[in-house]
């Protein structure tokens, strides 16, 4: 250890190990368990960026995280302040997003007394976290820092917790064990597997109608360019899961679109009618199968490539399986394929764009429509701008319509799909990428579970654009009412709504209406210029609907599609 | 089919729980869990008995391995294993009974330790199936109480 660790803090050792870890930014909120950690922060070179809401601070990092490929970093303090992250260490944890959890903790005297703010945020987070600590003794920090951020980002990325009791920050002199990782049990699977690999190139070089199917994965192991070098040269068809858009740009032509509950119907009968379907970093989530593992791709031969070896045959039965990195395995792939010859799919492209022609993904752009908001946003801002959703219906629309250009530029909760993760995603991920634009696609239902963010775009002089869909209700649910529970609504009518462009100017942003077809181009272009913060309030009808849809129960060629 | 696991976990409180945990989440069914220190005080080795079909196993040797705390899992069911269990049983005796039961004892090759009046306690050792027989023997005689330990497992030594 070197001299100068000598007689730190614990507070002082906790930061230093962060900034050992290249953290840079921490989301966080504070509290009394936290004084010491708060004290130090203010000789620590790691910027502190305060929410407005603990829920707000997790989904932040989260964003963060998913859009620079980082370490999320988020603090709480103890109690509340902890169990306010739990929706957003769960969000992580469904979709594999490397997050540190720091949370304040009561004395290690009081544990277990049920003190004051004292809540066993360990025992609650344990099955949503992929691995957790309270420290006891501020000697560990360092080790702990190190295996926290180490299992955080590798393997299958997830989020680990870090409990730290008050007295363990505030002791003086620490003089801190070696920060060596003792991870005996932690098992990574880095590698393909050559052998395998050749039978893939062989199944491969004897499918007639093959599909790549990607996702999650892709994105972790930042595999983008080889994955579009892989389909291009292979000539696949590919489908991607919410998790995997941009894994392919949008329009590329290979692309079909996302597969599943509310994916192209091209997508679907394209997996439905394969022979061999090449699954990269994915799960069979139910949005995707409908829950219908034994009936989901039924002629094909499946090849499941994961860095989890528990998703491998969890869902669907799979034939071949590679346990690796998802871009260690495609590199292996496409240095062996040019040994192998490639089937001619003319046939099978031909019925594929046979789909296509015949089922477009339908909208209405005469009126306003928020098909018609996302398709201008789009155009104007382009692939390379950042995009954060809420989750509902205008999450599907962007997924659908918005033409992301690459993985990172996408920040959105799928596994969970929570309600509120929009604003504070987007405020994660302007602070990771400045120099971009970030807009956040949201409605006035989620935006309402997080509005209280907007404190933190104000405070921060933080350039979020915000396109609210605003149609008054809560949108999905109302649209899962009508087509199946007889039109029968309960519950989903938002009456009791601001005027958002007022509730934006009390935070000094500026808001626009735009409750006509006529304005929509003229204040999307306003937002894409804007050097500050902006929200643009599009009043659009309850009535839109996203489709196709799979209703639940079917398979996922029995789309509703009008 | 009953499967049996030998798990080497961390010596630490709270990876029980972990464990404990995961068996729940996932509606995996444990027939007995037993645990204590190895050879390595760092170590401990958990016995898991689970029930379930091939493809359930493997998730269960998955979900297991993925957990930081465990450092391996070994699935002994169709491996050369040493397997045995203790019993602790209390029987009711009286001077009709006692005779038969103690000659039962004596056929399974239990050990009394202790004695009351009207009751002696037998501890028992061995495979699964003949504690279960023993128990099924003494069952006629009305059982006070039964402790098992659940099956503990080592692999037998090349040769």
């Amino acid at each position: 250890m070197s001299e100068e660790k000598k007689g730190l803090s614990g507070a002082k050792l906790l930061l230093d190990a962060l900034r050992e870890e290249g953290v840079d930014i921490i989301f966080g909120y504070p509290g009394g368990v936290l004084l010491p950690l708060y004290d130090a922060m203010l000789d620590s070179p790691i910027r502190h960026v305060l929410g407005r809401h603990e829920q707000g601070v997790v989904f932040a990092a989260d964003g963060y995280a998913r859009v620079s490929g980082k370490v999320g970093v988020c603090l709480a303090t103890s109690g509340p302040g902890a169990t306010n992250l739990v929706t957003g260490i769960t969000n992580a944890y469904s979709d594999s997003i490397p997050l540190v959890v720091l949370t304040g903790q009561v004395p290690t005297s009081s544990l277990g007394s049920d003190s004051f703010q004292e809540v066993d945020i360990i025992g609650i987070t344990m099955p949503i976290t992929k691995h957790s600590y309270i420290v006891k003794d501020p000697r560990d920090l360092p080790r702990v820092v190190k295996e926290a951020f180490f299992l955080a980002r590798t393997g299958r990325p997830g989020p680990v917790v870090i409990d730290l009791p008050k007295d363990v920050l505030a002791q003086e002199n620490v003089e801190p064990f070696p920060s060596d990782m003792k991870l005996k049990g932690y098992k990574i699977f880095g590698r393909g597997n050559n052998s395998k690999i050749e039978e893939v190139a062989q199944a491969l070089s004897e499918a007639r109608k093959p599909v790549l199917y990607a996702g999650g994965g892709v994105v972790t192991a930042n595999a983008e360019e080889v994955l579009r070098q892989f389909a291009e040269r292979a000539n696949l068809p590919v489908v991607t899961t919410l998790m995997g858009i941009g894994s392919l740009p949008y329009g590329h032509p290979n692309l079909l679109g996302m597969v599943g509950m509310h994916g192209t119907v091209t997508a679907n009968y394209t997996v439905d009618d394969c022979d061999l379907l090449i699954a990269v970093g994915v799960r069979f989530d139910d949005r995707v199968t409908s829950g219908l593992g034994h009936r989901f791709a039924t002629k094909a031969k499946v090849i499941h490539m994961d860095i989890d070896p528990v998703e491998i045959s969890k869902v669907v039965k799979t034939h071949m399986r590679i346990v690796g990195d998802a871009r260690k395995i495609l590199e292996e792939l496409l240095e062996v394929l040019p040994g192998h010859s490639l089937p001619d799919l003319s046939e099978w492209w031909g019925q594929i764009r046979n789909w296509q022609k015949d089922n477009p993904l339908g909208c209405d752009l005469d009126s306003l429509t928020p098909q018609l908001v996302v398709k201008t946003l789009g155009e104007l801002a382009g692939g390379e701008a950042v995009i954060a959703t809420d989750v509902g219906q205008h999450q599907m629309w962007v997924a659908q319509f918005y033409p992301i250009a690459h993985m990172r530029n996408y920040a959105t909760s799928c596994g969970l799909g929570v309600m509120g993760y929009g604003l504070p995603a987007a405020v994660g991920a302007q602070l990771a990428r400045p120099q971009d634009n970030v807009f956040l696609i949201t409605g006035d239902g989620s935006l309402q579970m997080s509005i209280q963010e907007l404190g933190t775009v104000a405070q921060n002089k933080l350039p979020i654009k915000i396109i609210l869909l605003n149609n008054g209700v809560l949108g999905m649910v109302r649209q899962m009412q009508k087509m199946f529970y007889d039109g029968r609504y309960n519950h989903i009518q938002l009456e009791g709504n601001p005027d958002f462009v007022k509730v934006a100017e009390a935070y000094g942003i500026r808001g626009i209406h735009v409750n006509s077809v006529d304005q929509v181009r003229g204040a999307i272009e306003e937002a894409v210029n804007s050097s500050g913060p902006i929200l643009l309030d599009f009043k659009i009808s309850p009535d839109e609907n996203v489709l196709p849809l799979v209703p639940p129960g079917k398979v996922i060629t029995e789309m509703i599609v009008r | 089919m009953l499967h049996t696991l030998a798990v080497l976990v961390e010596n630490h409180p709270g990876v029980l729980i972990k464990v404990a945990g995961l068996f729940a989440r996932r509606a995996y069914n444990i027939e007995s869990l037993t645990v204590c220190q190895t050879e390595d005080p760092e170590v401990s080795r958990m016995t898991i008995v689970v029930a379930g079909d091939d493809q359930v196993i493997e998730q269960v040797r998955n979900q297991l391995s993925k957990l930081v705390v465990v450092h391996s899992v070994v699935d002994l069911t169709e491996k050369s294993v040493v397997d045995r269990e203790l019993a602790l049983v209390r029987i009711p005796i009286n001077s009709e009974t006692r005779s038969e039961v103690f000659q039962t004892v004596d056929v399974f090759r239990g050990r009394v330790v202790d004695m009351g009046r009207s009751n002696i306690t037998v501890e028992l050792t061995g495979d699964i199936d003949k504690i279960d027989a023993f128990v099924h023997a003494l069952r006629p005689y009305g059982l006070l109480e039964l402790v098992r330990t659940g099956k503990i497992a080592i692999m037998r030594s090349e040769a």
